[in-house]
């Protein structure tokens, strides 16, 4: 194999002219969406239709209709939270973290991660409220003057994630919205239906793509990035001090914070590349999205996948190495006891398959691909389950051991997650440009100057 | 029609380096109210038109740093000044772990500040009405065109030249353009007014029906209509009845010593003072005398009632036998009362009795005082005076 390393991998395949690039991100707003589409609709609706009655009936029956007891106080509503947190971390990693690392081909995806982010933190954020006794009175969780005088706990986690999981929404919805302004612009000014371009103006602001703007945008953008990026790091550290700082073992570990931060970018790089690879085949993006960048977040996977593997063996180590019979109990019940199925589920899913990735072939593959990140969010969402269940199912003491079996009112729950996820994902595919027209039009070839006087 | 006034004069180029080009030169005559409009951010672009690095980064850092105080400042206070509350066992000001809320409360603020003071004040949005807006110019820089703009304000600024300099600089397209022309709006239009009043009546309503009825509505159930035990409520569960359980005989409230002497005609043994005639305590005492006690006893108690005649005046408290009395027998009256006057034990609290008899005590003194202990008095006064 002979690759020349001097030369940059161009970021779009063959040459596109920067009005082609409009015309092909634009096509999907410009056209009446068509039957596929709406056949996908109606079955995500569905699958949040089943969501939407299981947490009716929930808000109706309270949190008994889920299969979790003592001593499995925590079960699905928590797995779901954090697998949703964790897909949602993707996003921000790409545009943020990419972006300072000067990554060029982040600019095909950016977009497309950073709704999937907001989506994602959208169905996370459902977990916590609902699981509450009386989830309308979840205003409570807000440090607000009362009439009891008095404040939420600062220094409990709960509350430390209240305050991750709502800057990190309103930060990633921010960051969205202002690479969007110039995308207004441009759609602005292509639309030919005068509905569509009052609601196009409002959203552009007015954006001239004025230089003198572009330059104080640019840096807002960097400043951006560089406060995602320490907000990314943190929110999935808080996350996982919901389980570290408790004393229960399997829980109490100082390598959570790492290791779930870890687990977030694979699980969400898993996510976006399964539902890229239907976003480029529909839209015909197969230029803009090429295989190059699907083959690099493959790269990514087997990397944050393999650091999840040893953060697996390190716990067992440390509960080793601590001498700590309580420890040592817990992982080994982990592993061979009556989780242990999940537990290799979670291991195959999230060690073993990924490493798959390490064959060219197989990471420049569509179908292989699909099915790899498949598997991968499979295995990162047991990953949570056995971490919350396996640590609380047989705690201190014997006689109140217990075994958590999910109720189809958790299962729909989920499945109801989902398939808000999705829906919301298939109406930003046909309202909002899924690449960052300004961004891709940027980086296309002979769209900068030729600085030293047309040197070809 | 002199009503149409030019905004500026555009010009439109097919390629990045003409506008490079275009602009350096543009730069170069001096003309100061220019603009480059590209689709996207040339790169070398802010070298060309001498633009001054953006200074958004310290508005980022000062908001960053008020996020920063603030939460930590509002932490303090709430944690320990205003409801402090050992919580596993950290102090009051536990830093470490208020360092999760205040770095949030830092990014969340600087984000926030840095996005709106930029679309607010660098870029004054949200201006839709700008002349720019729906020309061809306007169209084809926000797609794959590159464009130049000298706005007619610049005091360089004719239109020949300018006209002349970007054919020279072979521009595909020039174009003028002109302020739109805005009719004045009205503020009491008819039909804004029932505007109003349509979005101020569903607001109100919404409001009404949101806090008075459906959050009411099941499956809202509220701790209040919970079906559990209250207070006052009948049990069916006890033998008796009752909802309350009743206390151990004895029981004693915490904090709450009885007064063991309650209802007998005098104390067997009285109890002392247990506390010191400071400065505040006969404060106090003198505030509790005057409200409770001068009524009737006078304000030097000498037995001169305020009450003409309406209650019968009680003896003067200089006689001998009060005077003679201990702390405790006067501790004694206040709780059980003594002929006609009732017990006062509701209305003084232990300490404000103790304080009570502190003040009277001060009153016999005064006057009951031998001239030799008045003179004392008056020296132990200047000299303090002096001090």
């Amino acid at each position: 194999m002979n690759i020349d390393y001097s030369q940059e991998v161009p970021v779009i395949e063959g040459r596109i002219t920067l009005a082609e690039i409009d015309r092909l991100i634009a096509k999907p707003l410009d056209e009446k969406p068509n039957k596929k589409f709406f056949i996908a609709l109606s079955i995500t609706l569905t699958l949040l239709l089943i969501g939407v009655i299981c947490v009716s009936y929930l808000f109706f029956r309270g949190t008994g209709v889920w299969g979790l007891n003592q001593p499995v106080g925590w079960a699905f509503d928590i797995t779901n939270f954090v697998f949703w947190v964790g897909i949602g971390h993707a996003g921000t990693l790409i545009s943020a973290v990419l972006y300072l690392l000067r990554q060029k081909w982040r600019t095909g995806i950016a977009r497309f991660a950073e709704a999937m982010t907001i989506f994602a933190v959208m169905c996370a954020g459902i977990f916590p409220v609902i699981h509450t006794g009386r989830p309308w009175l979840a205003g409570y969780l807000l440090p607000y003057p009362n009439q009891h005088g008095l404040w939420v706990n600062f220094t409990s986690p709960l509350v430390w994630d209240v305050f991750a999981v709502s800057t990190y929404f309103t930060v990633s919805l921010v960051f969205w919205y202002v690479g969007l302004i110039p995308d207004f612009g441009v759609l602005r000014d292509r639309t030919a239906s005068k509905l569509k371009k009052t609601i196009y103006s409002v959203f552009s602001l007015g954006w001239r793509n004025s230089h003198r703007n572009w330059q104080h945008y640019e840096k807002a953008y960097m400043l951006l990035a560089g406060f995602a990026t320490p907000l990314v790091l943190s929110v999935h550290t808080i996350v996982s001090f919901d389980f570290a700082v408790s004393i229960i073992p399997g829980w109490h570990t100082t390598i959570f914070p790492p290791y779930f931060v870890a687990g977030a970018i694979f699980s969400g790089f898993a996510m976006v590349v399964t539902v890229l690879i239907f976003v480029r085949k529909v839209f015909d993006l197969q230029a803009i999205i090429t295989l190059d960048h699907l083959e690099k977040m493959n790269k990514i996977i087997v990397v944050t996948g393999s650091m999840v593997g040893y953060a697996y063996g390190m716990e067992f180590f440390i509960a080793w190495y601590s001498g700590n019979p309580f420890e040592q109990f817990v992982f080994i019940n982990r592993a061979f006891g009556p989780y242990a199925w999940a537990y290799w589920i979670m291991v195959s899913c999230n060690v073993i398959i990924p490493q798959l990735f390490w064959i060219k072939k197989i990471r420049r593959t569509i179908p292989a691909m699909l099915v790899i990140v498949i598997i991968v969010n499979i295995g990162m969402w047991f990953e949570r389950f056995v971490i919350t269940v396996t640590s609380l199912h047989r705690d201190f003491l014997p006689s109140s051991w217990g075994y958590f079996i999910p109720t189809i009112f958790d299962l729909g729950t989920l499945i109801g997650s989902f398939g808000l996820f999705f829906t919301l994902v298939l109406l930003f595919t046909k309202t909002l440009p899924v690449v960052a027209m300004s961004e891709i039009k940027a980086v296309a070839e002979g769209a900068q100057p030729s600085h030293h006087g047309g040197q070809h | 029609m002199s009503a149409k006034k030019l905004y500026g004069l555009t010009a439109l180029f097919n390629t990045p380096d003409e506008v490079v080009h275009a602009a350096s030169k543009v730069n170069q005559l001096g003309y100061k109210h220019y603009d480059v409009h590209t689709p996207y951010p040339l790169h070398g672009m802010d070298a060309v038109m001498k633009l001054k690095p953006s200074k958004l980064g310290y508005l980022t850092l000062s908001f960053g740093l008020t996020g920063t105080a603030f939460a930590l400042l509002f932490m303090y206070w709430a944690m320990s000044k205003d409801y402090p509350m050992i919580i596993g066992g950290k102090p009051f000001f536990a830093l470490p772990a208020f360092i999760p809320v205040t770095f949030e409360v830092t990014v969340l603020l600087a984000t926030l500040a840095t996005v709106i003071w930029m679309l607010a004040f660098y870029f004054k949005f949200p201006s839709n009405s700008h002349p720019l807006h729906d020309t061809p110019y306007m169209k084809a820089v926000s797609g794959d065109k590159y464009g130049i703009c000298i706005e007619a304000d610049d005091v360089l600024f004719e239109v020949e030249k300018v006209n002349s300099l970007f054919k020279d600089l072979k521009s595909y397209a020039i174009e003028e353009v002109y302020f739109p022309i805005i009719e004045p709006t009205k503020i009491f239009e008819p039909k804004f007014l029932l505007l109003l009043a349509v979005i101020g009546i569903l607001t109100s309503g919404a409001t009404y029906l949101t806090l008075n009825k459906i959050i009411y509505l099941p499956p809202f159930d509220w701790m209040m209509t919970q079906k559990k035990v209250t207070a006052q409520s009948k049990s069916l569960f006890y033998a008796n009845g009752f909802g309350m359980r009743k206390p151990v005989d004895g029981t004693v409230a915490r904090n709450f010593l009885p007064y063991e002497y309650k209802g007998l005609a005098a104390p067997v043994v009285p109890l002392g003072n247990p506390l010191a005639p400071s400065n505040e305590v006969l404060k106090l005492g003198k505030k509790r005398f005057l409200t409770f006690c001068s009524p009737c006893h006078g304000n030097f108690g000498e037995g001169d009632s305020r009450l003409r005649g309406q209650f019968p005046n009680p003896p003067s408290l200089h006689s001998e036998k009060v005077r003679g009395w201990q702390d405790g027998n006067i501790y004694h009256v206040i709780v059980n009362g003594q002929n006609v006057m009732p017990s006062y034990a509701s209305q003084l609290s232990r300490d404000e009795r103790w304080a009570v008899i502190h003040y009277i005590r001060a009153l016999q003194k005064a006057k009951n005082a031998s001239p030799s202990e008045i003179i004392e008095a008056k020296k132990e006064i200047l000299s303090n005076v002096a001090k």
